[in-house]
């Protein structure tokens, strides 16, 4: 479905994912992240920045994976995106979320 | 005279052997397969083996019956793997190779998680990914009176990605049946954002847990088990009490590719998504659990592999560009309880749809909906793995390559 965020048409999945990551950018990763109650802050970005990294990569993530990445450790990243660390980040990343195959 | 070594005779090794045993040139090529284990496991009987829907003969044969004559068969274990040097090092030889597939499988490694394989492992935590645990697991729930059990696994990815979901299914049914299902208290808990995570199944099957009155936890990174207290708890400090723990751990590929520096951080090798083809060595290739491939981990992914790589090994050894073929596909059915079960048919690109098959249509097996057919196909793909899919004989109407034809693409 369509939104407008930051001044700007997207496309997102049913659960507010982006569909295609060529439509993020700083500003709706921002809005993003306001739509979660989180505001951002240079340490979220470098976080951010980490996970688009992986994706990119075609790594698969993982809490595992944030605890190898020498970027945060775990109570930093639940403290950074409380709740749910990887369905959040990987949202406010425009990447799609972590999933099983059904 | 050549030599072609596959590592592993788990099920991807054995339909490897029996696929290239007619195909390569008898007096040019020798075959070599090494397993350390004498036992071959059908590992989706696991899931049955706790709820006494199979025994334990039902889920083991001797491995040897299953490589075909012609194919060099040891017994022993591997120490490691020098690719750059063309060799393989066992406990006691060392075999040198011009092409080497590597199908050493993934297992648990309950080890990562702290406290879970602690003193109550197997006592009031079990695992069911391994034949001594679900073993473990049946004599428990025999004589068990109920109380808090839950269902969880550990982080993704994981062999047969379904197989807790069908669990927690099959103890729905299972305790219905023995009368005691009120003194159950069943929740799955998963690292995932819901019990199903793909929209269209989300769809079709939220239902189920509800119905079958089935609490589910999400988001749930877990950190630890504590044994006194009897709970898990995630790295949020969220803690969950159980009485019964059933537990996927995570998963990990075989230390042997870890010895021989060749795997990610879960020990998977680097592959090629398409030719199967590792991406570090070009004589080295890579099939089932061993790979990193984002496909799911399952005996049907690495059936339909098989018939690609097969293909992609007489291309290299002709020195001709090899087939960017392989789509991923994976064709599971899924226990919902009940004597039902799911089928499903995905690939890389496309998610679980509903729909018919394998005749467009027609079927007579839906996709994507509960039905008793679903169930007897499961059953009887027992017999299909011993007698066909370990023996590398296609499926009649299946294809390698997963099929849009009959399905509900939107």
């Amino acid at each position: 479905m369509e939104q407008v965020l930051a001044g700007i048409k997207i496309i997102v999945s049913d659960d507010g994912y982006l569909t295609d990551f060529s439509q993020w950018n700083k500003g709706i990763g921002s809005e993003l992240a306001k739509k979660e109650g989180i505001e951002m802050t240079s340490r979220h970005w470098e976080v951010i920045s980490w996970i688009q990294e992986q994706v990119k990569a075609g790594k698969a993530l993982s809490v595992r994976g944030i605890k190898k990445s020498g970027v945060l450790d775990i109570k930093e990243f639940y403290a950074l995106f409380p709740g749910g660390p990887l369905k959040l980040s990987t949202k406010i990343a425009g990447v799609p979320k972590p999933k099983s195959c059904i | 005279m050549k030599n072609l070594v596959i590592l592993g005779a788990g099920t991807a090794g054995t339909m490897m052997a029996n696929h290239l045993v007619s195909k390569l040139k008898k007096d040019t090529w020798k075959i070599t397969i090494i397993d350390q284990y004498k036992t071959h496991y059908y590992q989706p009987g696991f899931l049955f083996l706790p709820f006494d829907i199979y025994n334990e003969e039902q889920v083991k044969k001797v491995g040897k019956k299953f490589i075909p004559k012609g194919v060099h068969y040891i017994q022993k274990k591997i120490e490691q793997i020098f690719p750059d040097e063309n060799k393989v090092e066992l406990e006691d030889e060392t075999l040198q190779y011009d092409i080497l597939i590597v199908a050493t499988g993934c297992k648990i490694a309950p080890q990562e998680t702290e406290g879970m394989k602690g003193k109550n492992w197997h006592k009031n935590v079990f695992d069911f990914y391994t034949y001594e645990g679900s073993l473990a697991l049946r004599n428990k729930l025999r004589d068990w009176k109920g109380g808090k059990m839950i269902v969880h696994f550990t982080e993704m990815p994981i062999k047969c990605p379904v197989a807790p979901l069908e669990f927690v299914f099959l103890a729905d049914s299972y305790f219905t049946k023995k009368g005691m299902r009120d003194k159950v208290d069943l929740t799955y808990v998963t690292p995932l954002g819901g019990a199903f995570t793909k929209p269209k199944a989300t769809a079709a099957l939220g239902h189920l847990m509800k119905e079958k009155n089935i609490k589910v936890i999400t988001d749930f990174n877990i950190e630890k088990v504590d044994n006194d207290k009897n709970q898990i708890i995630d790295y949020g400090d969220k803690a969950v009490d159980f009485d019964l723990l059933v537990t996927v751990p995570t998963n990990m590929g075989d230390e042997v590719i870890e010895r021989s520096g060749m795997g990610d951080d879960l020990n998977f090798v680097p592959t090629h998504h398409n030719t199967l083809q590792s991406l570090e060595h070009e004589n080295v290739f890579v099939i089932g659990d061993a790979t990193n491939v984002p496909a799911s981990k399952a005996g049907s992914v690495a059936h339909f592999a098989s018939e690609t790589l097969t293909d992609n090994i007489l291309l290299y050894i002709d020195g001709k560009p090899l087939k960017e073929e392989f789509d991923g596909h994976a064709n599971c059915f899924i226990e919902t309880g009940n004597n039902k079960a799911l089928l499903i048919d995905f690939n890389y690109e496309f998610e679980p749809l509903e729909g018919t098959f394998p005749i467009a249509g027609i079927g007579p097996l839906k996709l994507l909906k509960e039905s008793i057919l679903n169930h007897w196909g499961k059953l009887a793909f027992r017999w299909i793995y011993w007698n066909m899919l370990l023996k590398g004989i296609p499926i009649p109407l299946v294809s390698r390559n997963m099929s849009t034809k009959g399905k509900k693409i939107n």
